[in-house]
């Protein structure tokens, strides 16, 4: 979820607000709400997330909410959120007692007791109101990190009129996709068929895990112990498809959430936007759109279309945090924030969110939701539900953002051919191998 | 703005004559001392709560090792040797040293050229010069960046259409190769100007008779500034490389920020300080961490000592 409206934000913001977070960092969370408490005499919890028209759903708990009332404080989106979080659980105070972390990044705090085993607050009452894949996602173990609120499930879209200007058939399989940037090539087109960014972390993760790759074998109940096996040799059979197109020039390899990606996006310079359910919300945000273009969403293209595999990339959390004054509350809060309907209506209509709550997800209201962006598609019956129910969760490193660090240093190295896609994943693999040996842990390749 | 530098121009004050003082006088002097140190308390508290004390910390905090899986130990000295082994680091002290070597002198020759002509030139257009050249540095460090960042784009920046004109695409000066320069650029633009302020006040303070027993011995303009104005300013000129040289190897904001646009090009561990930083903040091994800023900070101080050692003579320390 970071990625979409951080980078509507544009990136060099985020880069200037990582460089003043330590000045800002370690402050009271509890002092100041952006919020109105409505009543004063109520236990407050501390939240921190950056999720669109949040506001509106804050306000709507105090409304409902006589013995709890949220104090709500927008801490950074993403990395500037988790970078003063880390701050404050290295100092033992500030934390706020509800936060929002993506899921990739749970272990990372997990590890470092920062969260709230939430099985002992009542977290299996409501594993039945989600999905096995996004429960899977904050669980770890037989531990309950977080409650999910939103994902992101992979689709594709595509400018219809860009693929009907040139004759292209929209791709089903990745031999397709590959052929259709071939004959974008070949027909003179000033775009290319899509981005393939050093930087995409999540995103390239994602496309591994389409063919089964399971980087990190990790359970909390065995804290010292985690399996890295992050070259296999499928990952880098869809690795080397990349850097065979990008070497072709037949996709672009731009960093992702820069100003450039971001104007590339909506000019037609790429003809294919593959993204998660949050990326219409995300291309609708983005200014200097071309006025005639004709956006359609369409499911991932399949390596083996009889077997399809769904994958994610992105989906938040509430955890609550180890130095909540109330657990108890803050864990209701967690539990019950955006569980109504009438949440997850400012949820999806205003803030753009893929909900992970079944009473919406699986509700007629959601199915037949017709987005105008799309010229009025269902664009959840059509595509990101299927992608949504197919997802069976995935397990994160406990250092996922060294992990994703070294990723995008090896892909980069793979498009500037320095090295294959074999070479790369190998050599990702014993950097990881070391680094989790220098941590401590007990690795199993 | 040149009054800020004034007082490293001043002419030391005249030795006050030793005379015999009387015992009353005497313990005047004394209780003045004592106000003295009134006034620096407020100062001296702060600089102890907010320097001396975080050293102190992260000094202690760089002799432990705390990782993921094992929790904390009391390791000695065995971050710094890790320190001064780990290739990430060398690689990022490697990289700062090129640009020591690279940017001190653009800067200095940007700076003291600028500095030379604006002496010279006595007309409105120079008080207005000196204000536009010093123009980058009054804008934040941050800001710079983000703005160099947009003239680098291909899309946003001026160098597509320029380039286009003669019909040549520009190069990517983002790609691995050009980034350094592409620094480099940046910095000189943010900095030399300042420096420009420090060298062109320290030639204000030369006394104009000089010019003129020069003038009378035959020298042109030329000989005029390099035998005789650059000569009596290397004072000045040794405290702006020191300046420099300081602030490159704690290099981190531009290309923290360009990073930004160029995670590829720019991995965290580019400079020393990307890298203490990334491992504190991104990576949690805030031990380890400190010990790569003490690892910096030796290093910084053994540079600028051995360059002030090495420069005694023109400085004036010895």
């Amino acid at each position: 979820m970071k990625r979409s409206h951080l980078a509507a934000a544009g990136a060099f913001a985020l880069a200037a607000s990582t460089l003043t977070a330590c000045s800002s960092g370690g402050s009271s969370s509890n002092e100041t709400c952006t919020n109105e408490i409505l009543q004063p005499d109520a236990t407050q919890v501390s939240v921190w997330a950056w999720y669109p028209a949040f506001d509106q759903v804050v306000d709507l708990f105090n409304q409902t909410h006589d013995d709890v009332q949220i104090c709500w404080t927008n801490a950074g989106q993403g990395n500037d959120e988790y970078t003063k979080f880390s701050t404050a659980i290295e100092s033992g105070s500030g934390a706020p007692d509800v936060i929002m972390l993506e899921s990739e990044v749970l272990s990372s705090f997990s590890i470092r007791n920062a969260l709230v085993d939430l099985t002992e607050y009542g977290a299996d009452d409501v594993k039945g109101d989600y999905t096995d894949g996004a429960w899977k996602d904050v669980s770890s173990g037989d531990a309950v990190y977080a409650i999910p609120v939103d994902g992101g499930p992979m689709g594709m879209l595509y400018r219809k009129d860009i693929l009907d200007q040139y004759g292209i058939a929209v791709p089903t399989t990745w031999d397709e996709f590959a052929a259709a940037a071939q004959t974008l090539k070949d027909a003179g087109a000033a775009g290319v068929l899509a981005d393939f960014p050093t930087n995409g972390r999540a995103y390239i993760q994602a496309l591994l895990a389409q063919v089964g790759n399971t980087p990190f074998d990790y359970d909390n109940a065995n804290p010292t112990q985690i399996g890295i096996h992050v070259n296999d040799d499928a990952s880098k059979d869809v690795l080397a498809y990349w850097q065979n197109l990008a070497a072709d020039g037949l996709v672009a390899v731009d960093d992702a959430f820069t100003a450039d990606y971001n104007t590339k996006l909506v000019d037609g310079s790429y003809a294919i936007y593959l993204a998660a359910a949050w990326g219409p919300g995300y291309l609708s945000g983005l200014s200097d759109a071309d006025t005639d273009a004709v956006w359609q969403a369409a499911p991932l293209p399949q390596w083996d279309p009889d077997n399809p595999v769904q994958v994610n990339w992105g989906g938040s959390t509430f955890a609550v945090t180890s130095q909540a004054k109330d657990p108890a509350a803050a864990a209701e809060v967690a539990k019950e924030v955006f569980g109504t309907e009438d949440a997850w209506k400012i949820g999806i209509e205003q803030g753009a969110l893929f909900p992970l709550w079944k009473p919406i997800l699986e509700s007629d209201y959601f199915t037949n939701l017709e987005y105008p962006f799309f010229g009025g598609q269902q664009i959840n019956k059509d595509v990101f539900l299927d992608a949504a129910a197919g997802y069976e969760g995935f397990t994160f490193s406990p250092f996922q953002n060294y992990a994703y660090d070294q990723m995008t240093e090896q892909v980069y190295a793979m498009t500037q051919g320095q090295k294959d896609a074999s070479q790369a994943l190998d050599d990702l693999q014993s950097s990881l191998v070391q680094y989790a040996t220098e941590q401590g842990f007990t690795v199993t390749e | 703005m040149s009054t800020l530098t004034e007082p490293e121009q001043a002419p030391a004050p005249p030795e006050p004559t030793p005379t015999k003082q009387p015992k009353q006088y005497r313990s005047i002097e004394h209780r003045r001392q004592w106000w003295g140190w009134l006034f620096v308390a407020p100062f001296t508290l702060v600089f102890i709560l907010f320097l001396i004390v975080p050293l102190v910390v992260a000094f202690w905090m760089s002799l432990h090792t705390n990782t993921l899986a094992s929790g904390n130990a009391f390791t000695g000295l065995d971050n710094y040797v890790k320190a001064f082994t780990d290739p990430l680091f060398l690689d990022g002290l490697k990289r700062v040293a090129a640009f020591v070597v690279v940017m001190i002198p653009a800067q200095m020759l940007v700076a003291i050229s600028a500095a030379l002509v604006l002496d010279n030139l006595t007309t409105w257009l120079s008080r207005f010069s000196r204000l536009m050249i010093f123009i980058p540095y009054a804008i934040p460090v941050v800001i710079g960046a983000i703005m160099w960042g947009f003239l680098y784009s291909p899309r946003f920046g001026p160098a597509t259409d320029i380039f286009g004109l003669f019909g040549a695409t520009p190069p990517d000066f983002l790609a691995q190769g050009t980034v350094f320069y592409s620094l480099v650029n940046i910095v000189t633009w943010q900095w030399s100007g300042y420096f420009m302020i420090i060298i062109y006040a320290a030639l204000r303070g030369i006394d104009s008779s000089i010019y003129e027993a020069a003038r009378v011995d035959g020298a042109n303009g030329w000989q005029v500034a390099l035998r005789i104005k650059l000569p009596m300013i290397s004072s000045s000129m040794v405290m702006v490389v020191i300046f420099s040289l300081i602030g490159t190897l704690q290099f981190f904001t531009e290309p923290q920020v360009l990073r930004g646009v160029a995670q590829g090009a720019i991995p965290v561990s580019y400079t020393p300080n990307m890298y203490a930083y990334t491992l504190a903040f991104s990576y949690s091994q805030f031990n380890y961490a400190a010990a790569i800023s003490f690892a910096l900070g030796i290093v910084v101080f053994i540079g600028s000592y051995l360059f002030l050692f090495l420069t005694r003579k023109q400085s004036g320390l010895k």
